[in-house]
């Protein structure tokens, strides 16, 4: 931590034209993201934490302000410069998982490397280390339908890892999960930041913000609370396949 | 996204709703099955009638006699005598567009061989004959020049009268033909013909000279032809040009001042064979517009199928634009896709097209020519279709807002 700012945002602003009324999502919000944080986005709904994930992620563009994703200024690209941008830089993790239905696990996670130029068992190859790193190696040929919701969230926490992004945006990961299978994905997004990763997630659950090294709370569109913690360790219920892979591993 | 990638990823999604996929594509497999099938008619009807004419000869002109009244009836074409030998050596010498020419004088009457008989048509005529219908004699000996001055008792037969009362058409050489009672000596046999376009046997024929003719068969006025001259244009020359030249030789010869009709008559094969050409053709591209229509219909369905898709998959398209998905990348995706079905389609439609078009002709004898660059532009025409009619539904799904997409419930 300490280390460079790989996420800036600088006055940003955000203004929905959908109504008669413009809606301002995001008021003139500042943010430095350093590469290693754990960041929680917390916030309740209509709060614009989920336009600031957008943003955050390259799915939109800020009506005002810059954005420097790791030192490039974002903000002003066409839709086809933000998709290598998201391709190269970002990895997603969705709240509803968002796997391709009747498509393998492998498949699935293998979806990012399909839009780089990369050889088919290259593609492959690394989408099966990605499963590996998320401990559903043996699953891979497995439906999204055969899975459970776990693992599901995980296959598509191998998704988000395969193309090796700066960062991992991480949008209510567990806000379809049970508590016992929300510490196991906790648990895998704190080894990967461990590991090196940068990770941003949203959530409005205090227990999941806890795991978090930095909670950044919004209200109305602004930055009301930046506050730095210690994060609590997730440790993974003792039957779970994830404890099993961080065990056999061996991270720290 | 590499092409071999994007096809990957179409034929997936397309064996992923094979039925779907399959009601889709019928559209395209008929109107493509139809388009083979109807040219493969078509151009089997133009080849028939275009080796029908090839066999008549289609740089042939006839000229016939004109019309002379009797006490105030008009008779027809061929009833007086207006053409003269003079007119033939004329045509033959003086016309630069004339390859030959030679005299057709035509008699029905049976004639007798071997015992048996059979009535045919026995034709006057001279040595030029052979050259002027491209017609060679299979065995013996042609029509000769000293045959026609010395009017000699010579026949050479058509196939068919030779097979009918010899038998074996080897067999008539030297022997004896009777004609009105007249003993005439066959010298040979012509090369089999077949059939005209109005389906009568070119072969079913007896050729005599025609000094002979006109003295043994069916007489007539001394200097003037009892029949039609047979008039063939040269190599490569306009056969209307030769009818002109014949036309304006005969008018001169015969005195016909300047707004006065014909006193003959000009019967130019190739304009007939244009005739029946074109009445194929009608047929033909009425039979190209209803296939156009139904691939229209096709690619219709086509695009319908297509936006159903866009919409069903929307969460997919906002997927696969979150983790970097072009709207290019998108626009292909499903473009190929649409492209893919109308293909397949198509090839689909060539193969029952072909395989229809020789069910008719096993089945009820119809002439059928499937051709190589028909099946190429079907199949191409397919792919424009596919192109079409999935830009739209392409350019919706590229068009999406990853955001909205996948909220999309």
């Amino acid at each position: 931590m300490g280390s460079a700012a790989i996420l800036t945002l600088e006055h940003v602003s955000k203004t929905y034209l959908t109504g008669e009324v413009p809606v301002r999502a995001l008021v003139d919000t500042s943010l430095e993201v350093h590469a290693g944080e754990l960041l929680a986005i917390m916030g309740s709904s209509g709060s614009g934490k989920s336009t600031l994930m957008n943003l955050l992620g390259c799915l939109d563009r800020p009506s005002e302000g810059r954005y420097l994703l790791d030192g490039r200024d974002v903000s002003r690209m066409s839709r086809s410069e933000l998709a290598v941008v998201r391709n190269r830089l970002i990895g997603f993790v969705f709240q509803s998982f968002q796997l391709l239905p009747r498509t393998s696990a492998v498949e699935n996670v293998e979806l990012p490397l399909l839009y780089r130029a990369l050889g088919s068992s290259e593609r492959r190859r690394r989408a099966l280390q990605a499963l590996a790193r998320v401990g559903l190696a043996e699953r891979a040929g497995h439906h999204p339908s055969q899975l459970s919701g776990g693992q599901q969230q995980r296959v598509a926490i191998a998704r988000a890892l395969v193309g090796e992004p700066k960062v991992v945006l991480a949008d209510e990961p567990t806000g379809n999960l049970d508590s016992v299978t929300s510490v196991e994905v906790m648990a895998l997004l704190q080894q990967l930041v461990g590991d090196g990763m940068t990770v941003v997630l949203v959530t409005h659950e205090h227990d999941i913000a806890a795991f978090a090294s930095r909670v950044v709370t919004i209200k109305d569109g602004r930055v009301v609370s930046d506050l730095r913690q210690t994060p609590v360790p997730a440790v993974p219920h003792p039957t779970s396949a994830v404890g099993g892979t961080l065990a056999a591993t061996g991270a720290p | 996204m590499s092409p071999l990638s994007v096809l990957r990823v179409a034929l997936r999604a397309l064996v992923r709703n094979k039925m779907r996929a399959g009601l889709t594509t019928l559209g395209v497999v008929i109107g493509v099955g139809a388009v083979v099938a109807m040219v493969a008619i078509g151009e089997g009807a133009k080849a028939q009638v275009q080796k029908a004419f090839e066999s008549m000869g289609t740089d042939l002109i006839v000229v016939l006699p004109g019309s002379q009244s009797f006490g105030g009836m008009q008779g027809g074409f061929g009833s007086g005598q207006t053409l003269t030998w003079d007119d033939l050596r004329a045509i033959q010498t003086e016309l630069s567009a004339v390859r030959g020419a030679a005299p057709q004088l035509r008699h029905n009457t049976p004639v007798l061989g071997d015992g048996n008989n059979w009535a045919t048509q026995v034709f006057g005529t001279t040595a030029d004959f052979h050259a002027v219908r491209n017609w060679a004699v299979e065995l013996g000996r042609p029509l000769q020049a000293p045959d026609v001055d010395g009017a000699a008792k010579v026949a050479v037969l058509g196939r068919t009268v030779a097979e009918q009362l010899w038998g074996e058409p080897t067999r008539a050489i030297g022997e004896v033909l009777r004609i009105k009672g007249v003993p005439y000596e066959v010298v040979g046999v012509l090369t089999p013909k077949g059939q005209s376009p109005m389906g009568q046997d070119y072969d079913d024929t007896v050729l005599v000279p025609a000094k002979t003719f006109m003295t043994k068969v069916q007489g007539g006025i001394k200097q003037h032809i009892p029949g039609s001259i047979l008039i063939a244009a040269k190599d490569g020359r306009d056969s209307a040009r030769t009818a002109q030249q014949v036309t304006a030789l005969l008018r001169d010869r015969h005195k016909v001042p300047d707004g006065e009709p014909d006193d003959f008559q000009i019967r130019n094969l190739a304009e007939m064979a244009n005739a029946q050409q074109q009445g194929t053709q009608t047929l033909t591209m009425l039979l190209m517009a209803i296939a156009a229509v139904s691939l229209l219909v096709g690619g219709i369905g086509i695009m319908n199928i297509m936006l159903v898709s866009v919409t069903e998959r929307t969460r997919e398209i906002g997927v696969r634009m979150a983790v970097g998905a072009r709207p290019i990348d998108v626009l292909l995706q499903f473009l190929v896709e649409s492209l893919t079905l109308a293909v397949i389609g198509g090839a689909i439609g060539v193969g029952l097209g072909v395989g229809g078009a020789a069910l008719l002709t096993a089945n009820f004898g119809w002439p059928t020519v499937v051709r190589p660059d028909v099946i190429a532009l079907a199949v191409g025409f397919s792919g424009v279709v596919g192109v079409a009619f999935g830009i739209y539904p392409a350019r919706k799904a590229a068009a999406l807002d990853p955001i909205q997409a996948l909220r999309y419930e």
